[in-house]
């Protein structure tokens, strides 16, 4: 207690310690006044008092000094001290101190911005308990690895399984909601489920209850949970809505309950959950040829992944011997990680990001190092002086780091602003970044940003600190007395600095060139349609008022034709998924021509519906044969049209026109399609190669396939202004049918390069300041090299030397480092960039031009930097320099 | 040395708050004369000595310092002891009368041979 009650008055002492001096200074002189009175007392003549007094007191600035160590605590009064002088040396340079900390900043906020995005990511478990043990499984055979599965599949897993606790299986489904209390009609992204999706991830709703297995059957009253987004969002929080009924598709549901909002599986799209069997069809029920659904499963406590998956591999080989010849069964079954399911695909565009701002920041801290070498340098005559008068090596050394650390510390605390900006920044633009609600800056990120503040301060101050302090004395102060050839062992470290500074630079921009060269190889992929002044937009024509197919066909030709009379559309067609959408699904068929295929061998195309003007209106060519005609629909439906790849793949060697696919497209049992036309190929991604794919007539209006309608408009200039009017046709048809999804072709492509857009242009931008700060960095080391050899320089020109030489000696000196930097960087971008393959379309890690690229950047630039100084040094006059001290 | 030192000032507190305790506030003049007084100039006090320990008492807590005005009318910082210095003034006390006894009892002739 007395201990802890001395601390505090020593704490008192060293912030108030001017009073305290004051004080204790009127005290000696009162008791030497005492003591004085008392020798006169005693009869001394006043000389001899005071000396007697003045004896016996001691020596007063001894008794001062013990006085202090005691008062006071003087280890903080050092740091004090040391702090007040940094601060005091900053000040005096405040533009340095400002860019100095600016980019410390930088560096920092990107650091802590990327780590933050990762640590809620990547790293932190999801909100579930327990949540190690939950996994996706998925079907496997030897063309995909992670198919969705079979929802006959998934029940005989359920039956067979011991490992799991609980296995449950999904699929997005979607709604037109109706109109409702004044609220436009909208479409829905929802999810069907059985029942015990939630009890397997371990959660339920905070309102009303979750789904039964009474719930969960073809006869059951259809329920609905409400996620919290839709709670809020159309609903305005009442709690009321349970209980009641919404209307879907036509069809009411009873709101049994609201999930948290929290609760975001698999992400925030999905604002609905329905359950499974209400809305699988009867017919693939129980199928083992449909792969439909996302199985999530819980393992057991003391269950390992191995066992269980070995377990249903067993199971689903069972039903592939029994089923093989019947028709598309998988043969094997792989699990994950329920958390690397969701987030596997953004790992590696994250890491090469967080690879590139700790790039960046370690660039910024040699940086750093290096305008503090330099400012030693300018400081060498002081810290002589100071060593000299008794100033220890570890106090000097201890005074650097204080400014660096104050410097990082400023970069800190900026940077963490940057991080906040930042981090909200990544998460708002980076599309599809899963978990994206759940990021933000928490106290771990705290952490992690005094974390690498220190480490980048100490980083960067050790280095100039020892290199400063390290200098013998005398040398020291002889060599800044003449001022010739100087500070050669500091320039050797300045420029070792700035070797690993463009060594990483060039890591940097090779990472960057190749990003971006793959990302406008992305942009350049032909999809292999026209992409100009095309605007689309999705319907989906479902419940009772499109039971039948006059229905939908009516509705559809009816559009089609107002569409057309719009002013400025050249061409309106339609489909179910536009080129560059995504796959969709696929289809198993076989041609009646051909012999039978083998026992187990299944032929798969993606499936497609068009109308007669879609491929026109789209601009995809026709190779053979014809597209559909006006009366190819309803009944009289049994045409299809297939791309240059199904002819490749199916049709090696033969005129597919006239040829049939048999597909179980209207009935399960499957009919005869004559194969009328071949068009071209597109890619249903950017960045995948083209796939078989078949046409089916949209207008045979079959009810499920023939609703899922994308119109497609073409105009001749700026399409985006038809928007509305198409809009206002579709209203004026069916007021209660919402649109979805209103994009121009572009954004289509927009959308799907934009993550790698975001990579690439992130990269990019870290990798130009690094190369600024590189310059920046050459540009200092020379001029402070042709100041030091100023003297020697006029020497050099007054001996004869030409202007050009010293140029090119000057330029080749500062160049060194650049040159040696280049091939080390060089070197590690080589044996580096195989790490971010995966995130390459269409480039090689070791693409020449983006290497040709980046030596020809860096050259010019490390060029630009050091021609500055180099030209000074040849512009010297030599008189003018041997007079200069 | 350093051990010394503390043994010396850890005698030196327990003088000092005994002479505060039974002649009443003094100033750092009196207190070292009366200190020395009453070890029969056997030990010389200079003010480089008594004040660190003063300044410790004062941290401590044991003691308190204010400005007044001495007998011959000077202005004189005044030590007086407070309520916890009393205190520790008795456990000190009792802590070095047991400390003496024990080493007396080893140091005894008696008990030897």
């Amino acid at each position: 207690m007395s201990e802890l009650r001395r601390l505090w008055m020593r704490l008192r002492a060293t912030i108030g310690s001017g009073h305290c001096d004051r004080d204790f200074g009127a005290e000696l002189e009162s008791i030497l006044q005492m003591h004085v009175d008392d020798n006169l007392r005693r009869g001394m003549t006043p000389e001899e008092a005071r000396r007697q007094a003045r004896i016996r007191l001691g020596g007063v600035e001894q008794v001062q000094q013990i006085a202090r160590d005691r008062r006071g605590l003087p280890w903080l009064e050092v740091f004090g001290r040391d702090l007040r002088y940094a601060v005091r040396t900053l000040l005096r340079t405040p533009g340095f101190a400002a860019v100095a900390m600016l980019v410390m900043a930088i560096g920092i906020g990107a650091s802590v911005s990327l780590f933050t995005v990762i640590h809620s990511v990547l790293l932190r478990p999801l909100p579930f308990p327990h949540p190690d043990r939950l996994v996706a499984i998925y079907s496997q055979d030897a063309v995909w690895s992670h198919n969705t599965v079979a929802p006959g599949d998934f029940y005989d897993w359920q039956n067979a399984s011991h490992g799991y606790e609980q296995m449950a299986i999904w699929r997005w489904t979607g709604f037109n909601m109706s109109a409702s209390d004044g609220l436009l009609p909208e479409f829905l992204n929802a999810g069907t489920c059985s029942w015990n999706l939630f009890s397997t991830l371990g959660i339920s709703p905070v309102l009303g209850r979750s789904f039964t297995p009474a719930d969960d059957n073809p006869g059951a009253a259809r329920a609905a949970i409400l996620t919290w987004s839709l709670f809020e969002r159309r609903f305005n929080h009442n709690p009321a809505v349970l209980g009641n009924t919404v209307r879907l598709n036509g069809q009411l549901y009873t709101v049994v309950g609201v999930f948290p909002d929290w609760f975001q599986y698999p992400n925030p799209k999905i604002e609905l959950w329905v359950p499974w069997q209400i809305e699988i069809p009867r017919e693939i029920q129980w199928s083992h040829y449909d792969h439909i659904g996302y199985v999530v499963g819980r393992l057991k406590p003391d269950n390992q992944s191995t066992v269980a998956i070995q377990e249903l591999s067993a199971a689903q080989h069972q039903i592939y011997l029994r089923l093989n010849g019947t028709g598309p069964v998988k043969q094997g079954v792989i699990a994950t990680p329920l958390l690397e399911d969701m987030v596997g695909e953004v790992k590696t565009p994250l890491y090469v990001l967080l690879s590139a701002v700790v790039c960046l920041l370690f660039i910024a801290s040699l940086n750093l190092s290096n305008l503090l070498v330099a400012r030693s340098a300018a400081h060498q005559r002081e810290m002589a002086i100071r060593t000299a008068l008794g100033s220890s090596r570890l106090c000097l050394i201890r005074q650097q780091l204080t400014e660096s650390l104050l410097i990082c510390l400023g970069g800190g605390i900026v940077g963490l602003l940057f991080a906040n900006v930042g981090t909200r920044w990544l998460t708002t633009h980076w599309d599809g970044l899963p978990r994206a609600y759940s990021v933000h800056l928490d106290s771990m990120a705290v952490v992690f940003a005094l974390g690498i503040t220190a480490t980048a301060g100490v980083l960067a101050g050790l280095l100039p600190a020892i290199s400063a302090s390290g200098s013998n004395v005398l040398s020291a102060l002889q060599e800044n007395s003449r001022g010739i050839g100087g500070g050669a062992s500091r320039t050797s470290m300045r420029k070792a600095l700035l070797t690993g500074e463009v060594a990483l630079t060039v890591v940097l921009l090779v990472a960057a060139g190749l990003l971006f060269r793959s990302f406008l190889r992305l942009r350049a992929v032909d999809l292999g349609c026209t992409t100009k002044n095309v605007l689309t937009m999705n319907y989906f024509l479902r419940g009772d008022k499109y039971s039948k197919p006059e229905q939908i066909v009516n509705f559809d030709t009816e559009l089609l034709d107002k569409v057309r009379h719009i002013p400025g559309v050249k061409a309106a067609g339609l489909t179910n998924v536009v080129p560059g959408d995504g796959y969709y699904g696929d289809h198993e068929f076989w041609v009646p021509e051909h012999p039978p295929q083998p026992l187990g061998e299944h032929h798969f195309a993606a499936y497609r519906t068009a109308d007669p003007d879609y491929f026109s209106a789209l601009q995809i060519p026709l190779v053979r044969g014809r597209f559909f005609s006006e009366n190819e629909r309803l009944e009289h439906d049994k045409y299809a049209i297939v791309n240059q790849e199904f002819v490749r793949q199916f049709f090696p060697a033969e005129d597919p026109i006239g040829k049939h696919l048999r597909v179980a497209w209207r009935t399960p049992q499957g009919e005869n399609y004559e194969i009328i036309g071949v068009v071209g190929d597109t890619s249903y991604q950017i960045d995948r190669s083209a796939r078989p794919m078949m046409w089916f007539p949209i207008l045979a209006g079959i009810p499920g396939n023939s609703g899922d309608s994308v119109l497609v408009v073409r105009s001749a200039k700026d399409v985006m202004p038809l928007a509305i009017p198409i809009q206002m046709v579709i209203a004026s048809l069916d007021p209660g049918l919402p649109v979805k999804n209103i994009l121009t072709m572009e954004q289509i492509v927009g959308e799907s390069t934009a993550n790698s857009s975001f990579t690439a242009t992130l990269v990019l931008s870290f990798a130009g300041l690094s190369l600024l700060l590189a310059a920046v960095g050459l540009y200092g080391v020379l001029s402070y090299l042709v100041t030091q050899r100023t003297q020697e320089i006029g020497i050099r020109m007054a001996l004869g030397a030409e202007r050009e030489r010293v140029l090119r000696l000057m330029l080749l000196d500062g160049l060194r480092p650049a040159l040696i930097g280049l091939v080390l960087g060089m070197g590690a971008s080589i044996a580096l960039t195989r790490l971010i393959r995966t995130v390459l379309y269409g480039t090689s890690p070791l693409d020449g031009t983006v290497l040709a690229l980046v030596v020809a950047t860096l050259l010019i630039s490390s060029t630009a930097a050091c021609l500055v100084p180099a030209w000074r040094a040849a512009r010297i006059e030599p008189m003018k320099a041997l007079r200069s001290e | 040395m350093a051990d010394k030192t503390e043994v010396w000032l850890g005698t030196l507190s327990l003088m000092v708050l005994r002479t505060l305790a039974t002649m009443g506030p003094q100033h750092g003049y009196g207190l070292a004369r009366r200190i020395e007084q009453i070890s029969g100039d056997q030990l010389s006090l200079n003010y480089g000595t008594l004040y660190p320990a003063l300044l410790k008492l004062e941290q401590e807590g044991a003691v308190a310092s204010e400005w007044g005005v001495s007998d011959n009318n000077r202005k004189a910082k005044f030590y007086r002891l407070t309520r916890a210095g009393r205190r520790q003034l008795e456990r000190q006390t009792h802590d070095w009368q047991q400390a003496t006894a024990i080493v007396a009892r080893f140091l005894s002739p008696s008990e030897e041979g």
